[in-house]
């Protein structure tokens, strides 16, 4: 009778102990799980962070105590004097010709492409399908391997050393990316609003405006991040299609820069570290829409 | 930190459509027209401009191009030169997937999962994602400069006695697959971190409830459910690294000598140091190509393991 009635609460007991046990390991190995990508995960941090940190602190040194003391010291005396040397060799007029660059990349872009994503998902023409296979062969363009022909036209067009020369290159080559996430988040609205639009008499311009714009506002952000970051950050263009100082843009300028002050490695990296701050204020305000723009091209 | 990646995948039910034919507000294609033309003109027509300039000879941009047969093609199929940025091209695509995938396939997983401090540590993480690849290559050129840099200091234990690791041919193509990792691995983790998120818990639940260890798991559960994101982050890292230019133009400038001249920075040279754009297009229309054969095959390649692999998985 004892036995009876104690072996279903050993059993339960005896159950709960390996579920318990079992518990103990499975957060034991997860937890050890954790240090192995988590250590290589910090490993990996060093090595992002010893650059900056180095780009950061040398900036504030002058020449003769960077090549003296070596580069992993603090500053001994920090001097603002690089930063006056980079802002005294133009370096406004640079990011001035970026922000220029950057907005009408980003103007044309969304101009074109959202009405084009509009057309394509909702549009009854079969063309449609074709036009995006069109958009989707662009995303395997690599800029370098068009560049030799791109030159050519653009001498031909008369644009050669002007800034639309970058801008509308740049332009169509975020045009395939923004496309994708574009018609991806105008197909998410559902039909019904469509129809209960079209019911109402409403014209597709009317549509767009008052309907698919606001309710894509996601797809949009994201792709003016992708376009912006491609336009602010692009080098190859403006190194092939624009030579005269006063069409030079923040990364040829840059380039220009460095060799300029050759050994005076100091002045280079304030120079760099003025290019990114716009970008890294960006970053820490809207990490999330960045990040989003950035993978856009996976997102899909 | 979440990825905010929209989700396209999201299954919007369409009870109404297909039955109803009403056309009104309806876009005609005529919408699509500009931004298709638009497109066309500036990337699509050079890639075609490519292929037709790849056939006048040695032209140099003086005057118009005329067709001058295939004088092109068959220097590039003999070019010893080519032979060598081949090879050298495919040594750096080869190093950067080598060096890149494992670790971002483990820090996208680490950076899936939940701790205390990620949302801190991927900021900083994530930081070269929005610098320039001008900037940072042009950082790592102070870093590696052996008169004033970290090389200096860093170059004696990694077998670089003076410091000049940029000074030698493999120490120059070491140099570009880190630099090029340094940029890139942000966001190949954060492809892999995507890819990572979307696989159900309930996996390794089951996983553990059969006594799955942690590599048995990692091998039957994360690795084939990843195959569509390396696939993804392959692809691009191929591409990427095979047509790179601005890293090699900054960091190395193809030097020494001429032991880092890869392909595109041989197409480069030919086309503007040179002045050979008939020869230059041949070169730039064998990389497309070339990266679109790559890029199929490696899209069918996977695409065929990964339905294997779903049904052993479970």
């Amino acid at each position: 009778m004892a036995a009876t009635t104690t072996s279903p609460t050993d059993e339960a007991q005896a159950r709960g102990e390996a579920l318990r046990a079992a518990r103990r390991t499975t957060r034991y190995r997860l937890r050890r799980a954790n240090h192995v990508a988590g250590g290589a995960t910090l490993i990996w941090l060093v090595v992002i962070v010893v650059p900056l940190y180095v780009m950061l602190s040398v900036s504030f040194m002058t020449q003769r105590e960077a090549t003296g003391t070596g580069m992993l010291s603090l500053p001994s005396h920090p001097t603002l004097a690089n930063y006056k040397l980079v802002f005294r060799n133009g370096f406004l007029h640079l990011m001035l010709n970026n922000v220029i660059v950057t907005v009408a990349t980003v103007a044309i872009v969304l101009v074109l492409t959202v009405p084009l994503a509009f057309a394509i998902v909702r549009t009854r023409n079969r063309l449609a399908g074709t036009a995006l296979r069109i958009f989707l062969l662009g995303l395997a363009i690599p800029q370098p391997v068009i560049i030799v022909p791109l030159y050519v036209m653009i001498v031909k067009l008369g644009l050669y050393d002007s800034l639309p020369a970058i801008i509308l290159p740049t332009a169509a080559f975020a045009m395939p990316v923004t496309l994708l996430v574009l018609t991806g988040s105008m197909r998410d609205i559902s039909d019904e609003l469509y129809e209960s639009m079209a019911l109402d008499g409403a014209s597709p311009a009317r549509m767009l405006v008052s309907m698919v714009i606001p309710l894509s506002t996601g797809g949009i952000s994201t792709v003016v991040v992708f376009a912006g970051l491609a336009a602010w950050n692009g080098f190859l263009f403006p190194l092939i299609l624009t030579q005269s100082p006063q069409n030079q843009v923040l990364t040829t300028g840059l380039w220009q820069l460095s060799s300029q002050y050759g050994v005076n490695v100091p002045a280079t990296l304030a120079a760099l570290v003025l290019s990114g701050i716009p970008m890294l204020v960006l970053y820490l305000a809207a990490r999330r829409a960045l990040m989003a723009g950035v993978v856009g091209i996976s997102g899909r | 930190m979440t990825l905010a990646v929209p989700s396209r995948a999201a299954a919007s039910r369409r009870p109404g459509a297909g039955a109803s034919p009403s056309r009104v507000g309806r876009p005609r294609l005529a919408w699509a027209l500009p931004g298709v033309l638009f497109f066309a003109l500036f990337a699509l027509v050079p890639m075609a401009y490519s292929v037709y300039l790849s056939f006048t000879g040695n032209w140099g941009g003086i005057g118009s191009p005329q067709i001058q047969g295939t004088s092109d093609w068959s220097r590039l199929f003999s070019d010893s030169n080519v032979r060598q940025a081949t090879v050298l091209s495919v040594e750096l695509t080869v190093l950067s997937w080598v060096f890149q995938t494992p670790i971002a396939m483990l820090l996208g997983v680490w950076a899936a999962a939940k701790h205390r401090n990620r949302a801190i540590l991927s900021a900083i993480f994530f930081i070269p994602l929005v610098l320039s690849s001008t900037a940072i290559t042009l950082l790592f050129k102070a870093l590696l400069d052996p008169n004033f840099g970290l090389a200096k200091t860093l170059g004696p234990p990694i077998g670089f006695a003076n410091g000049n690791i940029l000074g030698t041919a493999h120490g120059a193509l070491f140099a570009l697959v880190f630099v090029g990792s340094w940029q890139w691995m942000p966001f190949h983790t954060l492809i892999y971190q995507g890819g990572a998120r979307s696989i159900p818990e309930q996996f390794y639940q089951a996983a553990q409830i059969d006594g799955a260890g942690r590599v048995q798991q990692f091998r039957h559960i994360t690795l084939p459910q990843l195959r569509h994101t390396i696939t993804t982050s392959s692809v691009l890292m191929v591409i990427g690294s095979f047509t790179a230019f601005e890293l090699i133009f900054l960091l190395t400038n193809g030097g020494p000598g001429n032991s880092t001249f890869t392909l595109s920075f041989t197409m480069y040279e030919n086309a503007f140091s040179y002045f050979n754009f008939g020869y230059a297009s041949a070169l730039g229309t064998a990389l497309v190509v070339i990266c679109t054969i790559a890029s199929i095959l490696m899209v069918k390649f996977t695409g065929f393991g990964s339905m294997r692999s779903t049904r052993e998985g479970d």
